[in-house]
């Protein structure tokens, strides 16, 4: 099995849309959107929920005021000030709360009570193109990573049943807790970028981090005519670090388009952007061979 | 003293063009402006204010280490530690610091004072200036979780200034929170499309779990639907301002100029703006 992970370090470089075009061509796959914070992919693949379940991530801790002595102990401890005094009375900050418990365990009136709490929901839905684990973290909530954890599990005991060849995954943006959680342990990243200086540098910044996990990359730059002198930089910049440049896109309306009325830019109608994913998809798939073929030279030495 | 954060549920939708402009425009009115770059995995704002950086102090943040020779395998760290971070063996115990918090949970708990904290490195803080403005970033080191502790430290360092712009991280979980946390005043920037849409009622959610008052720039306003609007509408959120699609925009975004040389909406709408922000938190 494959596990494929789309990221691109910024946002708002057209990655959900191409993840979903990825999928609508790739058969025989099960797919995640891992951006727990903001998830989007759903909304262009026809989908219907099936599964709805609660997420429980972390604890946090609440002060049982009828016994509480305002000693303050549970103060001194706290080391992400969520603990307030107003008129002695004492109160923690949910969203503040870390969920580190030391304050329940040198309260000592035993008031501090530390539970289990729903920090989101994961879901599972039927698309056009095969099943979609997906996720809401709750607002303010930080167990992202956790999150992202579960539901890569969840995707590969899906495919595992059901015999699924392929995992496509919908990174969420930046290089932090969430990134690290959905790239670990997969078998191919692909970064979508474009000619921006911002879009630039955080396609450096990510793949660094690919590179820490040493796992293999390649790169799509999206409206690649807004700047083509800088197109060729990072065209550059793939071909000296060993990135596989999947494909160019076109600055296009349609983009757009398609995502208002819903759909992938592959099921939405045949246009010079849909060709332009379709011969994407055909160096991926070559480019997996090249990487698995590496990956068992490697065993064979 | 009036803080504003520019946020966006969805990446991409021109937030750091927002707070760089709105910057850099109430600077130039002769106003006392810091910008501070909380989106710390992928700060931006340098590439367009290009400053001159005068200071740059480290990150860190605590991390048990064991003393062996005192460590008796107990085992009552691991059992307290709530993120796995450690591991105690029959002959050693192991800490995995990407795991740990930094609670201080296992060095005060330990019946033995077999551990003690020592500060790990985990980003940096710039600081300098442009063109008269204040200037301040934190970049997380790549390959580190968390974020949280550097966007706090960063807020913790800012300068006094009459008008803080602080650039926020995409989403609405932990690190958001962080940045816009304590803050007057939220503009929520965002784009007319199914997904624009979709992240700003997250944001919105967020907004109001944190009763922040805040208010919504529509960005590339003429690409895409009207929903945005009617959703805008239906929800009472003022609209402070639509900005639509412009290829030379894009195009010095793209080299890292700012939108200001370009667009007059950059300098004086972004101005008026602010003017009726200020208005109203002074209420
Ligand atoms: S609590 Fe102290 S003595 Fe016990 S295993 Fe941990 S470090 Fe060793
Ligand atoms: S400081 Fe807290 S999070 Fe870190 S290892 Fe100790 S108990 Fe765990």
């Amino acid at each position: 099995m494959n596990e494929l992970v789309i990221i691109s370090g910024k946002g708002g470089t057209g990655k959900t849309s191409l993840v979903g075009s990825l999928a609508a061509l790739a058969e025989n796959k099960v797919m995640v959107d891992c951006d727990v914070d903001a998830a989007d992919l759903h909304l262009i693949m026809d989908s219907k929920l099936l599964e709805s379940h609660e997420f429980v991530g972390g604890k946090k801790a609440e002060i049982i005021q009828k016994r509480c002595t305002s000693c303050a102990v549970c103060l001194d401890y706290c080391r992400f000030d969520a603990i307030s005094e107003k008129n002695e009375k004492f109160e923690i900050d949910s969203l503040s709360c870390e969920g580190c418990g030391i304050c329940r365990h040198f309260c000592p009136e035993d008031a501090i009570d530390f539970k289990p709490v729903v920090c989101g929901h994961w879901f599972i839905s039927d698309t056009n193109h095969g099943p979609l684990v997906h996720a809401r973290l709750g607002i303010a909530q930080s167990n992202s990573g956790r999150l992202v954890s579960h539901l890569r599990k969840k995707a590969r005991e899906i495919a595992d049943k059901s015999g699924h060849e392929m995992i496509i995954t919908d990174g969420p943006p930046g290089i932090g807790c969430p990134v690290i959680a959905s790239i670990t342990g997969s078998d191919y990243v692909i970064i979508v970028t474009e000619p921006s200086l911002s879009a630039f540098g955080d396609m450096q910044r990510v793949h660094e981090l690919i590179q820490h996990f040493n796992i293999s990359c390649g790169a799509i730059i999206n409206k690649y005519d807004i700047n083509s002198h800088m197109t060729e930089g990072i065209e550059a910049f793939a071909e000296e670090n060993g990135i596989t440049v999947l494909g160019k896109m076109p600055f296009d309306k349609e983009m757009v388009a398609a995502q208002v009325a819903g759909k992938s830019i592959i099921d939405f109608k045949n246009s010079g952007l849909s060709k332009s994913i379709m011969d994407i998809w055909k160096r991926l798939q070559a480019d997996l061979k090249r990487v698995e073929a590496k990956k068992i030279d490697l065993k064979v030495l | 003293m009036i803080k504003i954060s520019v946020a966006s549920g969805k990446g991409g939708t021109g937030k750091t063009t927002i707070a760089t402009n709105l910057a850099a425009a109430l600077s130039k009115k002769g106003k006392d402006v810091v910008y501070l770059d909380c989106d710390v995995e992928e700060p931006n704002g340098r590439i367009f204010l290009k400053p001159l950086i005068s200071n740059i102090s480290r990150v860190s943040v605590l991390v048990p280490r064991i003393d062996l020779d005192k460590c008796t395998f107990c085992g009552e760290c691991a059992e307290t530690c709530e993120f796995n971070a450690l591991a105690v063996l029959e002959d050693n115990v192991m800490v995995f610091d990407s795991l740990c918090h930094n609670c201080g949970g296992c060095y005060h708990i330990c019946p033995e004072n077999a551990i003690k904290e020592v500060p790990r490195d985990i980003g940096e803080i710039q600081s300098g200036s442009s063109n008269g403005l204040k200037f301040m970033e934190g970049q997380l080191t790549i390959g580190e979780a968390q974020a949280p502790p550097v966007t706090k430290q960063l807020k913790k360092d800012m300068p006094p200034a009459e008008i803080t712009i602080i650039d926020a991280p995409p989403g609405t979980s932990c690190p958001v929170i962080e940045a816009v946390g304590d803050t007057d005043y939220l503009i929520l920037v965002s784009e007319p499309t199914p997904f624009g849409l979709n992240d700003l009622k997250l944001a919105v959610g967020m907004a109001r779990e944190l009763k922040l008052p805040f208010g919504v720039v529509i960005n590339r306003s003429d690409l895409g639907d009207d929903l945005t609007i009617d959703y805008c509408r239906k929800e009472d959120i003022e609209i402070l301002l639509q900005i639509p699609f412009d290829h030379k925009i894009a195009k010095a975004y793209s080299e890292g100029r700012m939108a200001s040389d370009i667009s007059p909406i950059y300098r004086e709408n972004l101005y008026e703006l602010y003017e009726n922000i200020a208005g109203r938190i002074k209420q």
